[in-house]
């Protein structure tokens, strides 16, 4: 089974160390303007939202390639573009539902997240447990259980 | 590489924007930050030029560290004389815009002159514009900051702005960026102000190299585990926010409350970290809903707040009835504790509009209690104060005069020209709990020995920030002595004032030292940036700011009889707690510390001393 990024809202402070690492990985420099993790600040900086690619099982972005410059990383499963056969033509920036594929002008072509192969660099450099690298069948348990939580006292009730 | 090479150069009355290259030979010397931004002011302008005219220059810095991955790495600095004091000013603020700034390309910006009409900086990575502000002439930081993220339809860019404080000339107004995070100390705001500049809007994305990105990696990481396993940084500063020592510092009975006539508050624990954290009664909701971090920090000590609201200072506000930067100790102490107001949410009102009107709530609570201290005395009476009932605890007349400074109306001018000039006017100066004309913050120096020898030479007048001594007299770190006992503290002051220095020009956070020393951030510096910098030159580097920043003030006009405390500091007596019948024995610890400065017995560098640290 492949792994995968988790992402736990309540736990990211906005710090942007993600982002940093990330665009380090991208770009070779500190630049949250270059990183494919993002986070979004709501609420005065009381919620910080990471969001970045979740690697879709069919991707559309892949199906939609007319060039097929996206390809599936047996390892990791991790959909990565080829730089040397994107022609940035922006569609899989429209097919992705998630705004998770963008496209980077001072390259000419698209950018998004690759898992660094296996090694995720902003799991990396995530100081809070907002940022996990984990199966991926467990991505979404424990955020259900923690909203499940907030309405019900799971520890008082009879069946776990 | 750390330094992007650049800086920005704007002449506020020529309408003009210009690059130019950095001094490298000085970014050896003073590393970035507090410590190059001071080197440039020196080299340009004269130490005796009026703060508010267009002669005076102010500079936004960046260190090497700033926008790196190195925990805490959002710091940036204002630099400029500063109105309130006539000294060097150097106010250090967080959030985002430093390394957005620094994203942007540039290590800093040096402001001169004055425009003639209301203008900001509009920067997008090397192009940079002067643009007309007059329609937000007049308009508050969150109105301006907001303005202008729309204007340029990117919420990634970031704001530094002053509200009606500092262009009112509030004499300790603040510039405020990220709608909460302030450059507060000194009256940056009023310069600001001055020159006509409302505001600064920055948006980067070229990036922030280093020179040796596995070595940054590899020291960085190093560090934030430091950060994470250390007490203090990973597990009281995130849960409690520097309002942790609310309760710790009163209970020992160096909490100065109102105007210093006391060293403990009986309403300290309803203003504390664990009264902020406690469902209210009203709407059972806490003051606090979160924490938040600055840019690159693992500590994320900032506090999010919303305030009760049917409290009433918000009830019919809906704009005030929103999350923001809540108290941090600071803050709580002096508009809380100095004034007698112990009201959490009316505190919080308080701090608000200091965030959105860009105000020091440091030098503002501290003013106000000296206000009520006049009001107590039958100096000033509400017929002065615009029928406003000043007494001490008066949580209605407080945020009445909180109000009326923000805005610069009736007696809130007077406060609004801080403690010293008001209590001179009133006739009884002995009231006004400031150090070169600075209003000390939230540490009694007759419990805290080691804090009356930090105010009294603090290069930019009282300032707990500028050697934290409390770390060892009160929490133990690096080591504990006895905050009672005066010996030794010449030497603890001396170290944490160049440590301080150089970290603060590093572009990374002072509360990292809680955690790191020397040995941890030098090699952070070393990877970023060429040259040696090894623990003892980073040291070193501190050490020749500090006798840089004394070189200004004393061609400012101070001398060694302006290193001193207020009356009631060396002469009453604490009335309880464990310090009870002491007084602050600064004259037991400034003689030695001249000495192991190398300054003469009138606190003036010797020639050796400028010698050896090739000033």
């Amino acid at each position: 089974m492949f792994k995968a990024l988790r992402m736990e809202n309540d736990a990211c402070t906005g710090c942007h160390q993600c982002e940093m690492m990330c665009s380090y990985g991208k770009v070779g420099a500190f630049n949250p303007a270059k990183s494919v993790m993002n986070i979004s600040v709501f609420k005065g900086g009381a919620a910080n939202i990471p969001s970045t690619c979740t690697q879709c099982e069919e991707a559309w972005c892949m199906v939609v390639c007319p060039v097929e410059a996206i390809t599936v990383n047996s390892v990791t499963g991790a959909k990565e573009i080829s730089d040397e056969v994107c022609v940035g033509c922006k569609v899989c920036t429209i097919a992705c539902p998630f705004g998770a594929i963008n496209y980077d002008a001072d390259s000419g072509i698209v950018t998004k997240c690759d898992l660094c192969g296996g090694e995720p660099m902003c799991v990396e450099a995530c100081p809070t447990p907002a940022l996990a690298y984990v199966a991926e069948g467990s991505t979404g348990y424990e955020k259900m259980r923690s909203y499940a939580a907030a309405m019900i006292d799971l520890d008082d009730s009879p069946v776990q | 590489m750390g330094w992007t090479g650049k800086i920005l150069r704007v002449d506020l009355g020529a309408g003009s924007c210009a690059s130019e290259p950095l001094n490298m030979e000085w970014a050896q010397a003073y590393m970035g930050q507090r410590g190059l931004a001071t080197k440039y002011l020196i080299e340009e302008t004269d130490p005796k030029v009026d703060p508010l005219s267009p002669e005076n220059k102010m500079i936004f810095a960046t260190g090497p560290l700033t926008g790196t991955i190195a925990p805490t790495s959002g710091r940036w600095s204002v630099v400029c004389k500063g109105p309130l004091t006539g000294a060097i000013a150097c106010s250090n603020s967080g959030g985002f815009f430093g390394a957005e700034l620094k994203n942007a390309g540039w290590d800093m910006i040096i402001f001169e002159g004055r425009s003639a009409g209301p203008v900001y900086l509009d920067i997008s990575n090397d192009e940079a514009e002067l643009k007309d502000a007059s329609d937000l002439w007049g308009k508050s930081v969150w109105e301006t900051e907001t303005t202008l993220i729309q204007r340029r339809g990117d919420n990634d860019a970031r704001v530094a702005s002053i509200g009606l404080a500092g262009e009112n000339g509030v004499l300790y107004a603040a510039v405020v960026n990220d709608m909460d995070r302030a450059a507060g100390r000194s009256g940056v705001g009023a310069v600001m102000g001055s020159k006509n500049l409302k505001a600064v809007v920055v948006r980067g994305t070229v990036g922030v190299t280093v020179k040796d990105p596995m070595a940054m990696m590899k020291t960085s990481n190093s560090a934030k585990e430091i950060l994470a396993e250390n007490a203090v940084t990973g597990e009281g500063l995130p849960t409690h926010g520097t309002q942790v020592l609310m309760n710790v510092i009163n209970e020992i009975g160096a909490l100065p409350t109102r105007n210093g006539h006391e060293v403990q508050f009986e309403g300290a624990h309803n203003i504390s970290a664990e009264a902020m954290a406690e469902p209210r009664d009203s709407d059972g909701q806490a003051n606090l809903v979160s924490n938040h971090a600055c840019f690159g920090c693992p500590i994320s000590c900032a506090r999010r707040s919303k305030i009760d609201p049917s409290h009433f200072t918000v009830k019919d506000k809906p704009g005030y009835q929103i999350v923001g930067g809540g108290l941090e100790y600071e803050a709580a102490w002096a508009l809380g504790a100095a004034t007698g107001v112990d009201d959490l949410d009316a505190l919080t009102y308080a701090n608000f509009v200091c965030n959105e009107q860009g105000l020091d709530p440091i030098s503002l609570g501290s003013t106000l209690g000296a206000a009520m201290d006049l009001y107590a005395a039958g100096s000033i009476s509400s017929s002065d104060t615009d029928g406003i009932e000043l007494e001490f605890g008066n949580t209605e007349a407080f945020v009445a005069m909180v109000e009326a400074t923000a805005r610069g109306e009736g007696f809130g001018k007077e406060i609004g020209q801080g403690s010293k000039r008001m209590c001179d006017k009133y006739g009884h100066p002995e009231f006004s709990m400031t150090v070169k004309s600075q209003e000390f913050p939230a540490y009694d120096p007759r419990g805290i020995q080691g804090m009356g020898l930090t105010y009294a030479t603090s290069n930019r007048g009282a300032c707990h920030l500028r050697s934290y001594t409390v770390s060892s007299e009160i929490l133990g770190i690096p080591e504990k002595t006895d905050p009672l006992v005066t010996e030794g503290k010449a030497g603890l002051v001396k170290a944490f004032q160049d440590a301080t220095a150089a970290v603060d020009s590093s572009g990374t956070c002072v509360f990292t030292t809680f955690a790191l020393s020397g040995e941890d951030i030098a090699p952070m510096v070393a990877a970023a940036c060429e040259g040696d910098w090894s623990v003892e030159r980073f040291v070193e580097v501190g050490e020749r700011i500090w006798n840089m920043e004394r070189q200004y003030n004393i061609a400012a006009g101070f001398t060694g009889a302006d290193d001193t405390l207020p009356e009631r500091l060396l002469k009453d007596a604490a009335k309880s707690g464990s310090a009870e019948g002491a007084v602050n024995r600064l004259d037991e610890m400034l003689p030695e510390y001249y000495e192991l400065r190398g300054w003469d017995v009138t606190g003036v560098p010797t020639a050796e001393t400028l010698g050896r640290l090739g000033l």
